[in-house]
């Protein structure tokens, strides 16, 4: 009978690539506080948020490490105008790690007292923010939450 | 690779439309087909961009019902998704298909209905367009080029009050160009802004205000594309397709200064060399200015200006008709309006339009321009693609 046994094909499956940090799991540990990253085994760069293969040298030899919250800001701005679901108004900005990668946050400040000379500043992890989801984000959001350091 | 030319065009007014997507792109392209002289038994595909219809009209696989709509027959129909870049995805393809001999006709184009759904869920649905953890924080499409405008200002060392000036001319050129363009959205409208109107209206995603974003809209837009050894059997005066291009680009912190969009510059390079052009070649330019600090981006990573110079060059007037390099004549996307899905086929109607002096006297490029470009953007610099048209066929 033509065909492979059933066993090989389960094993094939058991052995198929498997994705290095879901965003679930990403999710779940930012949660209790903890930014989670994913260091290259073969060129030693850190790409955050997860991805598949290193986003330098696209290895899948990918390590889970914990990130150290700490970063620089690189750009912002307040949402005025939030997407349904959303409460405005709030900070997002775009954090260069301090391990490179640059990833997507909230930052914690103070609107009425924002300006262009916080750019730059050295910024930590606050906390990672949860809100509720809807029938569109495939469950409730985990935002990582960025402050500045005095 | 054959040479492939556009033989007809069509675009329904833009703005706020009872209409819906089917009816929208139905319209268009019965325009286009009836420019053409062109019908059933000539068109072998057609190729739809498309990008809300699911959130707007709860509608999926809209494609054949557009064949069907138009009485194609069997035709194959596919609905394209690139975002706001979807229509140039389309046409792109469909050029690609009659370059290649496989079909000799095809119909391209776009549709978008956005305004039904209100601004929360429209901009909530427009976000869906980023990286899913950019989503996740609530970043806006305007909070996007926010960011943009910020760290444009930081590389570059151009304080954010100065820029923001800068910025408002973009608004004031796109906006006066859009308000005698009766197809735009704001045709009699914002006609003579002043920077002050721009700088001081509601403030949007800092330092954005709403006068620097584009609309929501609804609208439908079609081409009609052959291959160039038949094109003359329909028209006497065919547009041909010089060169295109398209790349991809990841999360805006993958791309790190994304103000320098790596796939942007990939792709209007595709472009450029297939044409075997360069941006002093182009005679007038219809861009992706979703936002006044896009089109100074876009301008700078196509190549017509140096990095950091575009929002001096555009105080000076060096972006509108008479300068270095006329953008948006047709209002952009400011000024005309943004159906996502039907937008990238409404730039290229526009220079169509313009190869062929048929823009409106105070739009049109004089003398009329023989090369002219388009520049699409969709998502968060994921998506671009651009086209090069031409009055002549392209140099052996």
């Amino acid at each position: 009978m033509a065909g492979i046994e059933i066993e090989e094909a389960e094993k094939e499956l058991m052995e198929a690539p498997k994705y290095p940090l879901t965003m679930d799991e990403y999710k779940k540990t930012l949660k209790e506080g903890k930014l989670l990253g994913l260091r290259c085994g073969a060129c030693g760069e850190v790409t955050c948020p997860p991805m598949m293969v290193c986003q330098r040298c696209g290895s899948k030899e990918l390590e889970k490490i914990e990130m150290s919250g700490k970063g620089e800001l690189m750009t912002l701005t307040v949402i005025n105008v939030p997407p349904e679901g959303f409460e405005g108004p709030y900070i997002v900005c775009l954090v260069k790690t301090a391990e490179g990668p640059w990833i997507p946050a909230r930052l914690d400040y103070d609107i009425s007292k924002l300006t262009p000379e916080v750019l730059g500043k050295t910024v930590e992890l606050k906390e990672g923010l949860t809100l509720p989801g809807d029938k569109y984000s495939a469950g409730e959001r985990v935002v990582p939450v960025f402050k500045v350091v005095e | 690779m054959r040479d492939v030319a556009v033989i007809g065009v069509g675009h329904t007014k833009f703005g706020k439309s009872e209409k819906g997507n089917i009816e929208l792109f139905a319209e268009a392209a019965i325009q286009a087909m009836e420019e053409a002289g062109v019908g059933k038994g000539d068109i072998e595909a057609l190729f739809v961009g498309n990008c809300l219809g699911g959130m707007a009209e709860g509608v999926a696989n809209i494609a054949p019902f557009l064949a069907w709509e138009l009485n194609l027959g069997t035709i194959p129909a596919t609905r394209f998704e690139g975002a706001c870049a979807s229509a140039t995805v389309a046409f792109r393809d469909a050029y690609m298909w009659v370059a290649s001999g496989a079909y000799d006709m095809v119909l391209a184009g776009g549709t978008e209905r956005t305004l039904v759904m209100g601004t929360p869920f429209a901009t909530r649905t427009f976000a869906m367009g980023s990286d899913r953890f950019e989503s996740q924080t609530g970043l806006t499409f305007p909070g996007v080029f926010a960011m943009a405008a910020v760290l444009y200002s930081k590389v570059h060392g151009i304080p954010l009050d100065k820029l923001r000036e800068k910025m408002a001319h973009v608004s004031i050129k796109n906006h006066k160009h859009g308000a005698i363009n009766p197809k735009a959205q704001f045709y009699k409208k914002y006609g003579n802004l002043k920077v002050e109107d721009v700088l001081n209206s509601p403030m949007i995603a800092y330092p954005l205000t709403l006068l620097d974003c584009c609309p929501f809209s609804d609208g439908g837009t079609a081409a009609i594309l052959c291959s160039a050894d038949i094109a003359r059997k329909f028209t006497d005066e065919p547009i041909y397709v010089l060169g295109t291009g398209q790349a991809s680009g990841g999360p805006l912190g993958r791309q790190e200064d994304y103000t320098k969009f790596p796939a942007r510059v990939a792709s209007a390079r595709m472009a450029f060399k297939q044409a075997g052009l360069s941006p002093k070649d182009i005679q007038v330019l219809e861009a992706h200015d979703c936002f006044t600090i896009a089109e100074i981006i876009l301008l700078e990573c196509c190549g017509f200006f140096d990095w950091g110079t575009a929002a001096d060059a555009t105080e000076e007037g060096q972006t509108d008709i008479g300068g270095v390099i006329p953008t948006n004549p047709s209002g952009g996307l400011l000024g005309k309006g943004h159906p996502v899905g039907a937008t990238g086929v409404s730039q290229i109607y526009a220079i169509v339009e313009q190869l062929l002096g048929k823009a409106v006297k105070g739009n049109q490029v004089d003398p009329v321009p023989e090369i002219g470009m388009t520049d699409n953007l969709g998502g968060d610099g994921a998506t671009l693609a651009h086209v090069i048209l031409g009055r002549s066929r392209r140099k052996k």
